[in-house]
Formats: structure tokens, C-alpha cells, sequence
């Protein structure tokens, strides 16, 4: 196992955090997730050998939490929300548009490796639908026109700097330290 | 004229939420009184702390609106065996994102709260649960915790009580299921999220690590800070009996200005919501059905009437704008305010596809441990997104029901009923939409695709 030290070291920094190991095992997966990207057969039999657990007691969590991967995504990961309040301001158009821009299907990876997209339920910002994550960002009211202009964005490799685009976390954050 | 007066918000959860000047900085924080009634609590004892709760009348945020205190009360104090406190920020009811705004915004409201529900109940650690798709909202508390330890308001010897508690975030993976109190706990163990049959695990006895646990919503435990502040009595006035406290609606759907709104329990009605706090519907549009509070509520048709008998023996009978926004206006309409979650849908949308697309959510998201739910609601998902297609029959609509009556009951948790609600109240009330779909096999021609 290939894992970088920094990795390592939050893996056995947040281990002891709980009573019992083995409710380390989602932790630790996310950890390992985030740098590989996703948690093959021999990631899930090292992260049980760490925890004292068999194999397939990780394996039965990553084929069952739809946010855990046996394969990775594309490196810009599009998820859009497909749930009812989502839908009823036309989150399929937004999905439909990402598919096309993108030329990748939902629940699939481009060939290149570049681009995946999920349609995925719901993503708990209903009030301003249709939802988009890009990455860890939340993109809010991308209706099918902004969805064509955001993967532009992400097909130039411009989205982050682009002004037109703020995420949400980014607002929320964007508070004047000064003042804090 | 009459001028009619709009309803105001009263935010006590998100009285700094959207303040341009506040930060979910510690300082920020201090600054506006925090942390004053941990350490006031801190000093008093615990069971007192239980008593204003109790005496607030406060009740869960979560969904099934259960009063706080109670839930307090059942905790087995005798076992001998550590008590743990467990906050459900697994927020994934379709509809409702309060939370979200708590967490990002606030986070030491909830700290703070959570640390005085600690020490009420005795908790040797608490736990943030925190679903997957917040990474930022998990990376915000984890700063604050560290924060909060800094200051000495969580971790060991807290503010020199000699109470100690740990606050530890753990993030879920993407599955609804783990918002269920007693699949969050199985997740927190580190295994699938399948729920535990109360009786006998209910959590308050059995919970984590068969150990007495309270599982308590985001804004629930903010809650408890502000009944310290201002007394429980005086809490339980704010709101209607039964009913105390404000709540954050959250509507999405089809009106002009969604968001999120805080107001006292039963001081607007539904329809003033819709039309003056989210200034209505969309041109040329009129109103066909409104799910009040996530999507596993049972849907209200815009043009039914609500009649019967308050617990005191009053008539009511209501128009769908009558319906009083509290725990009980809800549930006398038939249906339930559940977590907030208030989702608006115009006469542009085609009810079947809506239907197909809530039976397509349940379908994704049961665990699979009780057959009648994870047959059934896959069934159901099939038989609507069918309809939709094309290859709609004219008996689907009596099939529908048949499948969602024998989910109902049936089931170790009441994700059974969450996905048998949504289309037994669809067919009752839209039996017309289902007929005709059979009949024509046409789409309304306006509705967004919804499958």
C-alpha cells in the first residue's frame, strides 16, 4: 500500500478518537478514498488489517454506501442532484447538458479519465435547486443555460477562477477576517 | 383596502446566520455571548439542566417531533455503563436543509449546545454524525471543536468543572438510512447501516455500543442552549402549547423565493407562507399539491378541505392555506411537519412523474434488511417510471396501493412508512393523474422531467 505519510498520519490520528476500532472503519476509508480515490481489494484488506477486522467487513461498507468507490471518478467529479425539489426546478435538463458538454453518461467516467458525473439523491440545499457539486464545491440554482457555461469552465480548467461561479462554501467562508 | 400584515421571522437559531459581519469563528462567536451558558450550566447540576428541557416542552427537529425532554428521561442511567451523545447531522430528508445553514454558519451554537446536553445527561463522549456530501460543513466543525478545546469548552476538565467529554465528527457516506437514529448508530459502530428493532434497542438503553445513547437533531441541540438562556418556562411560551419554540421551514419547489425561514411554531399559516414570505408562485401559475415536510409526508392536494376535532374538542375545517405551520397543524391535516421540509409543486407538474421520482429516492436508499421494503419499494419505483414510459395500466394505480399497504407496518424501522406514505397519499389524492396516464400515456406537456 502506497499511502503517503500524511495520510498515514491522519489515519492513525483519528483511530483513537473511538472507543472500539472498528468505528474508525468509515473514517478511515474517506481517508484513504481521498488520496487513491477510490478502495480496492487491497486498500479494503490493509485498512482491515489496521483495525483488527476481516476483509469483508470493509467490503461490505464500500459496496454499500453509494459515496464509496471500488473504482475512482474522473479527476472533476460532477454530481447533480436528481431528487424531487431539484427535478421540479429541472435538474434533468442541468444533468442532460453536463452529459453532452462533457461528453460523459452519468455513473460513468470519460475515457480520458478527466470528467465523471453522478446523478445522485439528494444533497440537502433543495431551497435553491438545481443543485450541482463540483468536487467538495456547491454550486446552487444551475439550471440547464448555466450548466453549458460551467462545463465550459471545467473543460477550459477555468471553473475555480471564474467569478460567475461562486460555491456555496466559498460564500459562506468569504467573511472579512478583519472583522471575525 | 385591508392591508395585510406579512408574517415575521423570529430567529433565535439563526439569529447571526446571515449576518455579513459574523464568522463561524470562535471569536465571532464570543463576542455575541457564546459559550455564557455552558458555563453557567456548568455550574448547576446536570438533572436541572433535564428539568428546563423537560419543562421547555421542546421537541425533536429531526422528524418525528418527539419532546426532547422525554427522551432524556428514558436514559438508563443505572447500567453502569458510559452514556454517549450522538447528533444527527446526517440531514437527508429530500425538502430540508436547515442544518446545512447551522453547521456552516453557527457551528459553535451546536458545540455549545451539544456540550451542555453532555453534561445534562452525563455523556462520557458525543459524536457529530455529518453526512458525506457536507465536506466543507465537516471540515468547519472539526475547526471549531479544535477551537472549543482550545478555550477549554470541550475535551477534558471542562472550564474546570472536572466534567470531561470529548466531541469527535464523524462523517456518514452518502446513505439516508443513517439519518434513522438506530442505523446512524450501527454506522458509527462501523458496520451497514442496518436499524435495530425497538423493542429492544431503543437507543436510550441499547444504543451505541449497547450502551444508553441519546440521538438528538442539529437543531435540537441548538435548542438546548437557548432554553438555559432564557429558562424553560419561558421557552415552552414561545410558539403554541405542545407546539414550543420556533422552527426552520425550509421550501423548495416551485415558488418564486425558496429558502429557509425561521418563525415561532404555528405563527403563520402554509398558505401565507407560500404566498407573502415566498412571495407565491410563478406567473400564470396556480398551486396542485404541496409535500409540508420532506418528501416521505403525505402529499396535500391544493384543493381539499381538512376537517375534524382538536384534542380539545374545537372544530376545525381548512383549506390547504389554513393549515397551521406547528408539529399539530400538519398532523390534523392527515400528514406531518416532519423535518421542515416544505416542497411546492404547481399545476404544471405531471404527478406521476413526481410520484416516480420519490419512488426512485426509496428505492435507491432502503437498506435492504426487511423484505417488504426492499422488494416493495423497488416495485413501486418500477411500476411509476413504467407508467411514465409509455406502458402505463389502468389497474397500476390499485397495484401501487396494494404494494405500498403491505410496506406499511411491515417493517423494523419506519423507513417501511416513509416510502409507503408518499404513494399511498398520491394515488388517494391524484387517482385521476393515474387514470389518465393509463388512458392517454401523455405527458403533461409542461412539467419538467421529474424521471
Amino acid at each position: 500500500m502506497n499511502l503517503s505519510e500524511e495520510t498515514l498520519r491522519k489515519i492513525d490520528e483519528v483511530i483513537p478518537r473511538y472507543p472500539e476500532k472498528r468505528s474508525a472503519a468509515l473514517m478511515v476509508i474517506h481517508l484513504v478514498q481521498e488520496e487513491l480515490g477510490a478502495v480496492d481489494l487491497e486498500a479494503s484488506e490493509w485498512i482491515a488489517e489496521k483495525l483488527d477486522l476481516q476483509p469483508i467487513n470493509i467490503r461490505e461498507l464500500i459496496t454499500f454506501y453509494p459515496m464509496l468507490r471500488e473504482t475512482p471518478w474522473g479527476e472533476n467529479h460532477v454530481r447533480i442532484c436528481r431528487t424531487l425539489p431539484c427535478a421540479l426546478r429541472g435538474s434533468y435538463a442541468t444533468c442532460k447538458k453536463f452529459e453532452e458538454k462533457l461528453g460523459v453518461m452519468e455513473g460513468h467516467v470519460s475515457e480520458d479519465g478527466k470528467f465523471s458525473i453522478e446523478f445522485m439523491e439528494c444533497l440537502a440545499d433543495c431551497g435553491e435547486g438545481p443543485v450541482v457539486m463540483v468536487g467538495e464545491q456547491t454550486f446552487e440554482n444551475i439550471v440547464e443555460k448555466d450548466a453549458g457555461k460551467m462545463a465550459d469552465l471545467l473543460l477550459k480548467g477555468k471553473l475555480d477562477e471564474s467569478k460567475q461561479f461562486v460555491s456555496y462554501e466559498k460564500a459562506v467562508d468569504a467573511v472579512p477576517s478583519s472583522k471575525s | 383596502m385591508i392591508s395585510k400584515k406579512t408574517p415575521k421571522e423570529r430567529r433565535i437559531i439563526l439569529k447571526h446566520a446571515d449576518n455579513p459581519k459574523y464568522s463561524n469563528k470562535i471569536s465571532c462567536y464570543l463576542k455575541a455571548g457564546g459559550y455564557e451558558m455552558l458555563k453557567k450550566s456548568l455550574k448547576g447540576k446536570p438533572e436541572s439542566i433535564g428539568e428546563e428541557v423537560l419543562k421547555s416542552g421542546v421537541r425533536g427537529r429531526g422528524g418525528a417531533g418527539f419532546p426532547t425532554g422525554m427522551k432524556w428521561k428514558f436514559l438508563d442511567r443505572k447500567s453502569g455503563k458510559p452514556i454517549y451523545l450522538i447528533c444527527n447531522a446526517d440531514e437527508s430528508e429530500p425538502g430540508t436543509f436547515k442544518d446545512r445553514q447551522i453547521i456552516h454558519k453557527d457551528p459553535h451554537q451546536l458545540i455549545e449546545g451539544m456540550m451542555i446536553s453532555a453534561y445534562a445527561i452525563g455523556a462520557k463522549q458525543a459524536f457529530i454524525y455529518i453526512r458525506a456530501e457536507f465536506f466543507e460543513g465537516a471540515k468547519i466543525l472539526e475547526m471549531a471543536i479544535a477551537e472549543a478545546k482550545e478555550k477549554g469548552f470541550c475535551g477534558e476538565n471542562i472550564l474546570g468543572s472536572g466534567y470531561s467529554c470529548d466531541l469527535v465528527v464523524h462523517r456518514g457516506a452518502g446513505a439516508y438510512i443513517c439519518g434513522e437514529e438506530t442505523g446512524l448508530i450501527e454506522s458509527l459502530e462501523g458496520k451497514r447501516p442496518n436499524p435495530r428493532i425497538k423493542p429492544p434497542y431503543f437507543p436510550a438503553v441499547l444504543g451505541l455500543y449497547q450502551c444508553p445513547t441519546i440521538v438528538n437533531n442539529v437543531e435540537t441541540l441548538c435548542n438546548v442552549k437557548h432554553i438555559m438562556e432564557m429558562g424553560g418556562d419561558a421557552f415552552s411560551k414561545i410558539g403554541k402549547p405542545n407546539n414550543t419554540g420556533t422552527r426552520i421551514w425550509c421550501v423548495s419547489g416551485q415558488v418564486k423565493n425558496p429558502g429557509y425561514f425561521e418563525f415561532e411554531c404555528g405563527a403563520l399559516t402554509l398558505g401565507e407562507m407560500i404566498y407573502d414570505v415566498c412571495g407565491g408562485l410563478l406567473p400564470g401559475r396556480s398551486l396542485q399539491a404541496v409535500i409540508p415536510g420532506g418528501s416521505s409526508a403525505k402529499v396535500l392536494r391544493a384543493d381539499e378541505r381538512f376537517k375534524g376535532k382538536h384534542k380539545d374538542g374545537t372544530e376545525f375545517d381548512w383549506g390547504i392555506e389554513d393549515i397551521p405551520l406547528d408539529f399539530d397543524g400538519p398532523m390534523s391535516a392527515g400528514t406531518m411537519s416532519g423535518s421542515g421540509g416544505i416542497v411546492v409543486m404547481d399545476n404544471t407538474v405531471d404527478m406521476v412523474e413526481a410520484m416516480a421520482n420519490i419512488n426512485a429516492f426509496y428505492a435507491h436508499e432502503s437498506c435492504g434488511q426487511c423484505t417488504p421494503c426492499r422488494e416493495g419499494s423497488l416495485w413501486m419505483k418500477k411500476i411509476t417510471t413504467r407508467m411514465c414510459s409509455g406502458e402505463a395500466r389502468e389497474d397500476d394505480a390499485d397495484l401501487l396501493l396494494s404494494v405500498a399497504n403491505q410496506i406499511e407496518g411491515r417493517t423494523i424501522c419506519a423507513f417501511g412508512e416513509a416510502a409507503a406514505w408518499p404513494t399511498q397519499s398520491f394515488v388517494k389524492k391524484f387517482r385521476k393523474d393515474f387514470v389518465k396516464k393509463a388512458k392517454t400515456q401523455k405527458r403533461k406537456k409542461d412539467s419538467f422531467q421529474l424521471i
